[in-house]
């Protein structure tokens, strides 16, 4: 079978991107690290090339973290090998509806209960 | 290491020899382009500002159409003044011939209309083309180069594969004491204490962050928020979910040396060397247009999405980081960076293959977009309102 791959760029990742094509429900794909490991994953949701599936569970508010970096918050509880992209992942930046205070509250928040 | 540059009056290197065609205001658009369709070896600038703007912002566009005629690429330069027009042609005239460049101009509504202006244009324009079409080209070394950098109509891959391969590009000549400049500060929220932290020193660092500040609270002066406007309808499809995901990305193609400083939008860049940023917008047409007036010889422009567009007077490479997308677009993709995604090619490996296209491009080989001119939608990034 054709090997189906996904890509985590840091270990502190909670997602990978998949750059694959036909990428369903239940399909297993194979994630590895710039270190040369792998891991397989069972993907839950179709998923279009080069987006992105949890490699954990990811409760409501928490960061989501790609590059090591933060990349937005759970809008809901995310499974693990859970399609992942605006429908349940938002950006906590540039938001006309929250104040600076708001942004830094729900990322003390999130950093609190990872901690 | 040497490339083959058409060396001005004022010392600057050039990868090209155009006679630009420079209109200050959009009324005189048409004329402009009359002249440069008719005339070889011109380019022109279709931008839409020049009048019926605030103080600042005229003096914004002054500003840029100097500097776009200050470009080592341009060998002479054509002003196309309407005459009753906000911008400062007369300023334009000076600054640009201080250079020691041959710069003409002419009034529209002194010559008698724009017929007239187009016949008188014209054959100022081609004397001024077979002026400067014999310059020769010199030897000049790789640390004269002015490289911009740019991604655009980006997905998943731009962040790790085509952007990686600029970034390659940029600290090698950084390394070799030439200059880079990266801009679209859009681009930087949700990255910009990492470029913050590789700031020369706090006050460089403290601007960064201030550009950003300036940029989100333009956003969010309309009432709403970014999201929907940035990231892209097209990034979204491509992967891409915040602005925060597609700015890590970006930012990769700046590579990893130190920044010296903050370009504002309409400057030009003298004998700065090392890795720079310029406050710019992300959109092309506004973008490419201040990266040409920093004095950049050439831009590297990385896509995932296939985003075609280049500028009249720099060469722009492209270089695609999804491999479907390069199979699909493949006439208008200098290079195919999505090989490192199939995991056929290192970073470094494509990252080589750029540089030696840069150098080609910088001695005279046109760019897949140069060959069918697919740059005439062009415009200057300006903060007030129009009035």
């Amino acid at each position: 079978m054709e090997l189906k791959l996904a890509l985590k760029v840091t270990d502190k990742d909670n997602v990978a991107t998949i750059f694959s094509e036909g990428i369903s429900d239940g399909t297993t794909v194979e994630i590895r690290d710039k270190k040369g490991g792998s891991e397989i994953e069972t993907v839950i949701g179709d998923v279009p090339y080069g987006h992105k599936i949890a490699v954990r569970d990811i409760k409501k508010g928490e960061l989501i973290i790609k590059y090591g970096e933060e990349i937005g918050m759970a809008t809901a509880d995310i499974k693990k090998g859970e399609y992942v992209h605006v429908h349940n992942l938002d950006s906590i930046r540039g938001r006309g509806d929250w104040s600076e205070e708001d942004t830094e509250a729900i990322r003390s928040k999130a950093a609190k209960e990872e901690a | 290491m040497e490339f083959m540059g058409y060396v001005r009056p004022d010392g600057r290197v050039g990868s090209r020899n155009h006679v630009a065609v420079i209109p200050s205001v959009t009324c005189a658009n048409d004329v402009a382009i009359a002249i440069s369709r008719q005339v070889q070896g011109t380019v022109t600038y279709q931008h839409h500002h020049g009048c019926c703007q605030m103080p600042p912002d005229l003096e914004r566009v002054t500003d840029t159409l100097i500097s776009l005629g200050l470009s080592p690429n341009v060998a002479a330069v054509l002003i196309v003044s309407l005459g009753c027009e906000g911008t400062d042609h007369e300023r334009m005239y000076r600054e640009i011939a201080a250079s020691g460049k041959h710069v003409e101009i002419i009034h529209v509504q002194e010559l008698g209309g724009v017929s007239k202006a187009i016949q008188v244009g014209t054959d100022i324009a081609r004397s001024l083309v077979i002026e400067v079409s014999g310059l020769q080209r010199e030897l000049v070394d790789i640390s004269r180069a002015i490289m911009a950098i740019k991604c655009g109509g980006s997905d998943t891959t731009s962040g790790m594969a085509s952007n990686c391969v600029i970034g390659y590009v940029a600290d090698k000549l950084v390394d070799l004491g030439a200059t880079v400049i990266f801009g679209e500060t859009t681009e930087f929220i949700g990255g910009e204490h990492l470029l913050a932290r590789r700031a020369v020193n706090k006050a460089v660092a403290d601007r960064i962050y201030q550009i950003v500040e300036n940029m989100e609270n333009r956003a969010k002066s309309i009432g709403c928020d970014m999201r929907r406007g940035q990231p892209t309808p097209g990034n979204i499809a491509g992967g891409l979910s915040s602005i925060e995901e597609k700015s890590l990305g970006a930012i990769m193609k700046s590579g990893t040396r130190p920044i010296q400083g903050v370009l504002d939008y309409p400057e030009h860049i003298s004998d700065q060397k090392g890795l720079w940023i310029k406050d710019t917008p992300g959109r092309e047409p506004e973008i490419l247009t201040g990266m040409a007036a920093t004095g950049a010889q050439f831009m590297m422009f990385s896509t995932g999405r296939g985003a075609p567009q280049g500028f009249p007077s720099m060469p722009v490479i492209k270089i695609c980081g999804n491999p479907n997308t390069y199979k699909r677009m493949e006439n208008d993709m200098d290079l195919n960076a999505g090989l490192i995604i199939t995991g056929e090619k290192t970073i470094e490996q494509v990252g080589e293959e750029a540089f030696s296209k840069m150098l080609r491009v910088l001695s005279g080989e046109m760019t897949k977009n140069e060959t069918i001119q697919y740059f005439s939608s062009i415009d200057i990034h300006c903060l007030g309102p129009v009035i």
